[in-house]
């Protein structure tokens, strides 16, 4: 289908594109679009104007400093993915962007875009709260700051006003003790995943008598949000993985991919392919 | 300040382009209808299939996910750039030559992303050409043939540098 007419402006600001979304209820920014053409297309939306943020200088770029990882919301994902920055010092996500969609998807779709859409089964939400990230975002009183769990409030729901523009997200730096792990079922290569999991720990002791502690595993597909399942990271952290897949404390429900059952089944098959991942010595 | 038409100037094909576009038209809309270059397919308009797949200042994209009035300034090539420039032809010779297509809807895409992944340099694996393909859709060929056809290309050009 064709989408409803709407208005189109190129913005050089933030400052600007704070104010039209002011002046324009249901204006809708745009960045790499790739979530919000195809929902212009299938009219499920019908903003009156897109604002184009694209053009705003400083958006993008990718930092390592101070032991934090920055990643300017406009950064594409075939950017993240070919950096030397994200794949030593943020692990995690960098073995997360591959499973992002396609290559054209890559291409044009941003880090800022999707965590700020916030879809349930997305990548990049799930590994934000495993690693305890945060997110600027600028809005009509300035700039502030947001801590990944207190960001994703429900389905497709964030702690974002309707004036306010994700601007950056960042993470710790990994460190020599840092475990990372990720997993997703999907049924074609870059498809939403049925059942996903993006885990973080820090390795506790050296050699044999290693042992995980800050286990965060943060499950994507099984709600309306990302989600962490507290119970089982505690097992996972006492070195028991039969144990953590058993105290999964997830409810999945039905859609159109799985039943909550298997779903549930799922989440226990990615935590023991996780948990061997987190065991691994880093290189 | 803002309009529901734009003026748009852009290179596509090498030519440069000037036109006023409704701000709602996709930009593989605007090539098929007001350039009338339909080598770019419209499959499922929402970014799935992979039929419109065409370069965008060198990077593949989707064109029905990408607004017209974004590529002012840019350069676009469609499979008729591709295709034109001879860039892409051995692939087309063996796409026909193993049957790797059939209605040949979404081939002007498959050819697109196949030479995105070939012009990288090296020999993929099947199962890399299979990732990289995983965006487009072939409802024909079952995609074995693609990928035979994608693997014999790629190791021909290999074989051809030594």
């Amino acid at each position: 289908m064709k989408p409803a007419p709407f208005a189109y402006k190129k913005v050089r600001s933030l400052a600007e594109a704070v104010a039209l979304l002011g002046e324009n209820k249901d204006a809708r920014l745009l960045a790499g679009g790739h979530s919000l053409i195809a929902t212009l297309n299938m009219r499920l939306s019908a903003p009156s104007l897109l604002i184009d943020i694209n053009g705003i200088a400083g958006l993008d770029g990718i930092s390592h400093k101070a032991g934090t990882v920055e990643i300017g919301a406009l950064t594409r994902h075939a950017a993240a993915e070919r950096s030397d920055a994200v794949a030593k010092h943020a692990p995690l996500l960098a073995r997360a962007l591959p499973h992002i969609g396609h290559a054209t998807i890559r291409n044009r779709g941003t880090l800022g875009g999707s965590i700020a859409f916030a879809d349930p089964a997305a990548e990049l939400p799930a590994c934000l709260l495993a690693l305890d990230g945060e997110v600027d975002a600028t809005g009509p009183k300035g700039k502030r700051t947001i801590k990944a769990a207190d960001f994703f409030k429900g389905l497709f729901e964030t702690a974002l006003g309707p004036q306010d523009v994700l601007t950056a997200i960042r993470v710790p730096a990994a460190s020599k003790d840092t475990r990372v792990g990720f997993a997703e079922l999907a049924r074609r290569h870059g498809d939403y995943a049925i059942v996903g999991l993006a885990a973080s720990a820090r390795a506790d002791g050296k050699g044999n008598n290693s042992r995980l502690a800050d286990v965060r595993l943060a499950y994507f597909g099984v709600g309306s949000t990302a989600v962490r399942a507290k119970k089982a990271e505690a097992a996972l952290a006492s070195g028991n993985v039969d144990a953590a897949v058993a105290a999964l404390d997830l409810e999945p429900q039905d859609d159109v991919q799985a039943t909550g059952a298997v779903k549930k089944h799922l989440a226990g098959v990615l935590l023991r392919r996780v948990a061997m991942q987190l065991l691994e010595a880093r290189s | 300040m803002s309009d529901l038409a734009l003026d748009i100037s852009l290179t596509v094909n090498g030519e440069r382009v000037s036109e006023r576009v409704e701000a709602r038209k996709s930009l593989v809309d605007f090539l098929r209808e007001d350039l009338a270059l339909t080598g770019s397919h419209v499959g499922c308009e929402h970014g799935v299939c992979g039929a419109c797949t065409m370069r965008v200042n060198g990077e593949i994209v989707r064109g029905c996910l990408m607004l017209a009035v974004q590529c002012d300034g840019a350069t676009v090539e469609t499979i008729e750039g591709i295709s034109d420039s001879g860039e892409v032809a051995d692939l087309q010779a063996a796409f026909e030559q193993r049957n790797a297509l059939q209605c040949g809807y979404c081939t002007p895409g498959m050819i697109a992303a196949a030479q995105d992944l070939l012009k990288r340099g090296d020999v993929p694996s099947r199962d890399a050409i299979r990732e990289h393909l995983s965006g487009n859709y072939c409802r024909c060929t079952g995609y074995h043939a693609i990928v035979d056809a994608v693997e014999a290309v790629a190791q021909a050009r290999a074989g051809g540098k030594k």
